[in-house]
């Protein structure tokens, strides 16, 4: 709408808060009822280059989410479509109480932009991780959650929020992305997967920065094992895509979901809910935080650690790739 | 005078009117927020028939005055003003807190026409009503956000978060009251957290505060019409109310936060605020 056109020329310079901040502001140069909120974070957020633009239209609220939570959702029942800005820990945790009632109760037009997600301020300590806000998110009703998987698709995700009537949650990284997109011209929709890999043999279902990752297993399990892996780019956690994911279980019976987050309750959790309902005999397994908070560290590293970096996905695909399915009706030697 | 009189005549004849639903609703619903209820109800009679802009033709006029009512457990209250403004019916009433009514203990926006916010979770109200406040200045909007808190709800640090923005940003358009009503579900405000000294605190946070009696009408229509000629601070009224106020046993009891009342109750109750009525006009006619 507003002929945004983000390539990987220019995720090179910009970390993903910094796209953030200038689709919105080039959202807003076209409407007007887009405005910006932080609690004490836009510098770190990179929306302070917002305030440059538009400083009768950015809103600081000192270190005080919740009360920047509870404004947002009055101004948006005042009618403007305010954007707030800090990190997902603050935002889904601290303000977790406005969040549910006054924004999502209250189903007003809040967009929230979560940034530091998973454990890309590994550094910070695990105080600043963001390792269970996918499942609190995804719990509340009426919310749309996404996980972008780069900078592109965060360009995209807030142009399609701008769009949606609403509240939605957006979790982004700090710094910057593995690129995973070239161009932001991919057909982009929320609550649509994107098929990045094709693969019969297994599918690898990812969110945010495990996205890249997963690319990088399909490729390597291919070359070097043989392995033909389907990867999903899962960027809609609420609403999930189920019709992909049934179709992954009916083509390759074999899935594996990565998330930067604990396996309980978010990506891997919406993924595991689609397949027990379906009532088709999978092969499964969640990658991400194993019902642990996360050692300090470099994202990296910490991603490693938890085994959702290329190598993690590989030798998880291979682990899988060895489990057998049967006919008959003995259960003790399957999943 | 006589005319100001005339519309504090009118405001106590609906005061009462209202006292009086609120008890049959406490009666329908099998249980309510008696207390609080009545303590906020002259307050609130004020803004909705002598203050507040409302289009009693539309409830989503887009014009309106905002009322945002953070004490969201005196649904039971502002409901029978809704009722009698035409924007909700008595069927309603007759069906409050009960299972599938649109009407609950703490009223939905997106059910109830007239609730400007689904409140019940405490201190979250006066955040909500800044970003009315920001968003109709931000949208060139001159309406105006009224915003009622309860006093023990000031225990919540939200609140202090919002009252520390208000300070800051000194929206001219929205007006903080809250029901200093001195209870809440545990005990006495003082003996479950202590809140004075509560107007140093507000005046602190950058609020020109006022202690007013809460069922003073004429003293809170004054200092309303004040506030809204414009201070160079964001207006805080304390309105010192009686919990319970008007019911012989109710009156002054923190127990009366939320309860049942039996038919006998009801009776008793009525009769007190009928008395309670007789003695308010008489002393409205004489002044």
């Amino acid at each position: 709408m507003a002929g945004l056109s983000y390539t990987s020329i220019n995720q090179t310079r910009m970390a993903t808060g910094e796209v953030y901040c200038q689709t919105l502001i080039e959202l807003a140069k076209e409407n007007p009822r887009i405005v910006a909120l932080t609690a004490d974070l836009g510098k770190s957020s990179k929306i302070g280059e917002f305030m440059k633009q538009f400083p009768e239209r950015f809103y600081q609220f000192g270190i005080a989410e919740q009360n920047m939570m509870g404004a947002a959702a009055g101004m948006a029942k005042a009618g403007l479509i305010p954007f707030t800005s800090s990190f997902a820990i603050f935002t889904a945790c601290r303000a977790l109480d406005q969040v549910h009632t006054d924004i999502c109760y209250q189903n007003v037009n809040v967009k929230m932009i979560a940034s530091h997600a998973g454990t890309s301020f590994g550094q910070a300590g695990t105080t600043h991780h963001s390792t269970e806000d996918i499942a609190i998110m995804r719990s509340l009703a009426n919310l749309t959650v996404i996980v972008p998987a780069d900078g592109i698709e965060t360009a995209n995700a807030v142009e399609a929020a701008v769009e949606h009537e609403g509240p939605v949650y957006i979790r982004i990284n700090r710094g910057y992305d593995q690129q995973v997109y070239e161009t932001m011209d991919y057909g982009y929709e929320i609550g649509r997967a994107v098929t990045l890999h094709e693969g019969s043999d297994v599918t690898i279902i990812a969110c945010g920065s495990a996205v890249f990752q997963a690319l990088q297993a399909a490729r390597e399990l291919d070359a070097v094992y043989q392995i033909k892996a389907r990867v999903l780019d899962m960027h809609t956690i609420k609403p999930l895509d189920k019709a992909a994911v049934l179709k992954a279980v009916k083509d390759t019976r074999r899935i594996i979901t990565a998330e930067d987050h604990t396996v309980i309750g978010g990506l891997g959790g919406a993924v595991a809910e689609v397949i027990a309902e379906s009532g088709m005999a999978t092969a499964f397994r969640r990658l991400g935080l194993q019902d642990k908070f996360s050692p300090i560290g470099l994202h990296e590293d910490l991603m490693a650690h938890h085994g959702i970096d290329t190598n993690g996905i590989v030798n998880s695909v291979r682990e899988l790739m060895q489990l057998d399915f049967e006919e008959d009706l003995d259960w003790e030697d399957e999943v | 005078m006589a005319q100001e009189n005339s519309v504090l005549i009118r405001l106590e004849e609906k005061a009462n009117k209202l006292r009086h639903r609120i008890v049959d609703t406490v009666i329908w619903a099998g249980s309510g927020h008696l207390g609080g209820a009545l303590s906020m109800i002259d307050a609130v009679t004020l803004l909705y028939y002598d203050q507040m802009n409302i289009n009693k033709d539309d409830p989503y006029d887009a014009d309106r005055d905002r009322f945002i009512m953070s004490k969201g457990h005196a649904g039971i209250g502002l409901i029978t003003i809704l009722e009698d403004l035409g924007f909700v019916s008595e069927a309603d009433l007759r069906t409050f807190n009960h299972t599938g009514s649109n009407c609950g203990i703490h009223l939905d926006g997106n059910k109830v026409p007239g609730v400007d916010a689904s409140t019940g979770s405490l201190g979250h109200g006066l955040s909500i009503a800044l970003g009315y406040a920001l968003g109709a200045t931000q949208l060139k909007k001159d309406y105006l956000v009224y915003c009622l808190l309860g006093d023990g709800e000031c225990n919540e640090g939200a609140i202090w978060e919002a009252a520390m923005a208000i300070g800051h940003y000194k929206p001219k358009n929205l007006i903080t009251l809250i029901d200093r009503n001195f209870a809440q579900i545990d005990g006495m405000t003082e003996d479950v957290m202590e809140l004075e000294p509560f107007k140093d605190k507000w005046e602190a946070f950058g609020f020109h505060t006022e202690v007013i009696d809460g069922h003073d009408s004429a003293a809170m229509k004054d200092a309303l019409e004040r506030a809204r000629q414009g201070m160079d601070k964001p207006v805080c009224l304390i309105l010192e109310t009686v919990k319970g106020n008007g019911v012989s046993f109710a009156a002054g009891d923190y127990g009366w936060h939320y309860g049942g009342i039996t038919d006998d109750m009801a009776e008793t109750a009525h009769r007190d605020l009928d008395h309670y009525h007789e003695t308010r006009m008489a002393q409205l006619k004489e002044a």
